[in-house]
């Protein structure tokens, strides 16, 4: 005779003072696309006695998982990326100065001026540019391109750079009452959920966490975790941009935001590299009706996370994205409310707490 | 042929939101396959046949999705915004009329047109009928198609999703006509062409094929002012692809289904495409590789409400496949 096991959901996360400390540290960590070694170090040391296996992958993806109990357990595959958008130093000068490259998507109007930290030693600099004493009327109305940018560490610094060390924004992270200012919140907060989720693992299903490398730079690092992790379900947990200011230069509503601040965590029904399963987008809709947590539907359109890699693998897998939003994306500071945080953490636990072999049984439809 | 045609023309499946369509093509296939799967990207998979000696495992792919709408913001005032699946010109959409999956329908309205200018999508929108946000029956992440009936001209026939709801009929036709074959076929259904060849990727996989077909429109070169360099004409025969942007199908493949098609008296013609892709490069690509060529059907006004196909080529296209189907796969 067996005896059923008693499957615990376990308890619900929260977001507490020693979370914000480890978003803190994962945020001012240095991780650009390629470069992912300082937040996998903190990764590792986060998860080390939670998860019941932890590899590193030959592109440098932490595979975590943690096994449930019981039978029938769905495989459930979890990603956040670590990686970063950044800079690469590309060409050395005179005088501690370098040319740079961008490493992601930066928009490159908005560098000039910014403080950057240069390699493993998170060596200070600065993004210089002509100040305004010296340019013209007209050279001001127009962009000042990449290839006339320079960071500056000044000598004797300048001499332990190197072409091919990474480069990052040098903001350091801060608690801004409700709301968090830090750079690299896309995907720190996800990565920060993901460790959640792992001391929280809810027993009904497996849980296969990835830590992905190279999504800035085209959703490398998932494909192939996806590939050895082989999983019944996918959900990728990121951060996409709230664009949701008033229009200051057009009358009327503001009807290109992305997503909302303070409207919890973002759905997505479709972005440009992924549609996501109907199955599971119902999922977490009707989860958060249930529970009470807030959730909102990423305006569908371009943009793309690992699900979009994810979803291809082998014979294909059902994904679906889930994004904290975060105003000022892919720039020197982000601004997330921590609010939105907690209730992507509540509603993703709760999620999974009800993920059971029929939700998948069926084919994919609405 | 043509009940079927207008049966699946009408039915609605906008990239990802394919289970309507799927279920139609099911019941029209009914026991006509050995087998009958559904993968997890949502392909219809029917397996024919059992290899032999001379057999190989072929995949035949024919996209059921279609390009639509989804909705990205519901107004104050109850008007819908909406975002493209797949590629759709804000010119075909100006007065069009959609479908949503629940059966809402509505129409595609436009304000501030500048004379002169392209107009974008984002300055159109679809009206439902609805007054405000409240009494709004669509919620942003909502799907629609686009809603025209299909129309009969005798030698021509026009209707919205041609592409490539003509192939599904066409593989749909050529699995009933298929009597003997020396291979296991794999008729594939295939999800998310539109998007990106999403669907054809994760059934290659699974499937492994010896070798693969996509079933496809191609442009036409035969209108009064064509903006596509092609050779192609409606009426001269289904198209045997030798590229198009995203696939050089098979040399070998190609010349194989010339000599297929004049042994049995088919009418073709060769296609060059200079954009565009098919499932056949999904099918080349998976795995280690796979030979793959493609059967395409032209079309006019693709991604238009109103395409057009000439009803021969649809009844050669059958022909031919079925021809390529029963014959040993000769790679030399």
């Amino acid at each position: 005779m067996t005896k059923k096991l008693e499957v615990s959901a376990g308890k619900s996360p929260e977001i507490g003072s020693s979370q914000l400390e480890l978003l803190e540290k994962l945020c001012n960590a240095m991780g650009v696309s390629g470069d992912e070694h300082e937040v996998r170090q903190i990764v590792l040391e986060e998860i080390k006695l939670i998860a019941d296996d932890v590899k590193v992958d030959a592109l440098g993806n932490v595979l975590a998982t943690k096994f449930g109990r019981g039978e029938d357990r769905v495989r459930v595959m979890l990603d956040a990326h670590m990686d970063e958008v950044g800079f690469m130093i590309v060409k050395k000068h005179e005088d501690g100065l370098f040319q740079f490259e961008t490493v992601g998507g930066i928009d490159e109007r908005q560098l000039p001026g910014k403080a950057v930290l240069v390699g493993r030693d998170h060596l200070p600099g600065v993004i210089g540019a002509k100040p305004i004493h010296m340019t013209t009327a007209s050279e001001r109305k127009n962009k000042i391109p990449l290839s006339e940018l320079r960071i500056d560490l000044g000598p004797e610094i300048g001499d332990e750079v190197q072409q091919g060390d990474w480069a990052t924004f040098a903001t350091q992270f801060e608690i801004l009452g409700p709301s968090i200012k830090a750079k690299a919140l896309d995907d720190r907060l996800g990565v920060a959920t993901l460790i959640e989720l792992l001391k929280h693992a809810p027993e009904n299903i497996d849980l296969l966490a990835s830590f992905s490398v190279q999504e800035e730079v085209g959703l490398r690092g998932a494909r192939v975790a996806a590939y050895t992790f082989e999983p019944d379900m996918a959900i990728a947990v990121d951060s996409t941009p709230a664009y949701d200011l008033p229009t200051w230069d057009v009358d009327g509503e503001n009807t290109l935001y992305n997503t909302l601040l303070d409207a919890g965590p973002a759905i997505y029904a479709m972005d440009g590299a992924t549609i996501g399963d109907p199955r599971l987008v119902n999922l977490l809709v009707d989860t958060s009706e249930e529970e009470g947590i807030p959730c909102q539907i990423r305006q569908p359109g371009g943009g793309g996370t690992d699900a979009g890699a994810i979803h291809k693998v082998r014979t294909g897998i059902p994904s679906v994205s889930v994004s904290i939003p975060g105003r000022y994306a892919h720039t020197a500071a982000g601004l997330a409310r921590i609010s939105d945080w907690e209730n992507t953490l509540r509603l993703l636990h709760a999620a999974l707490c009800r993920v059971a072999p029929d939700l998948l049984a069926g084919e994919r439809r609405d | 042929m043509k009940s079927l045609i207008q049966k699946l023309v009408e039915t609605p499946g906008p990239s990802g939101f394919e289970y309507k369509i799927r279920d139609a093509i099911r019941e029209e296939i009914g026991n006509a396959a050995d087998s009958i799967r559904v993968d997890a990207l949502g392909n219809l998979i029917a397996t024919k046949g059992t290899k032999t000696g001379v057999g190989m495992r072929v995949m035949v792919s024919a996209h059921m999705d279609e390009i639509g709408l989804m909705a990205t913001h519901i107004d104050d005032n109850g008007f819908i915004r909406f975002t493209s699946i797949g590629g759709v010109s804000p010119l075909t959409c100006i007065g069009g009329r959609v479908l949503f999956m629940d059966g809402t329908r509505g129409v595609i309205g436009m304000d501030g047109l500048d004379a002169g200018k392209m107009p974008k999508l984002s300055n159109l929108f679809i009206d439902v009928g609805a007054t405000t946000k409240e009494d709004c029956p669509v919620k942003v992440g909502d799907v629609c198609g686009f809603e025209r009936p299909f129309m009969d001209l005798g030698k021509r026939m026009v209707a919205k999703s041609l592409d490539d709801r003509i192939a599904a009929a066409i593989a749909i036709e050529a699995l009933r006509q298929l009597k003997s074959t020396p291979h296991e076929v794999h008729f594939v259904f295939s999800t998310q062409e539109e998007v990106g060849l999403r669907g054809a990727s994760t059934a290659a996989y699974g499937i492994d094929p010896d070798v693969g077909f996509a079933v496809d429109v191609t442009r036409s070169g035969d209108t009064p002012h064509p903006s596509a360099k092609m050779a192609t004409a409606l009426g001269d025969g289904p198209a045997i692809k030798v590229r198009d942007s995203s696939f050089i199908a098979d040399p070998r493949l190609v010349d194989w289904m010339v000599k297929q098609a004049e042994a049995a008296g088919i009418p073709y013609q060769m296609e060059v495409l200079e954009a565009g892709g098919t499932d056949g490069r999904a099918i080349q690509m998976a795995r280690g590789g796979v030979p793959a060529g493609c059967v395409s059907i032209v079309c006019r006004y693709i991604h238009s409400p109103s395409e057009m196909v000439d009803s021969d080529d649809v009844e050669n296209a059958v022909k031919l496949l079925v021809k390529l189907l029963g014959e040993p796969i000769i790679l030399d």
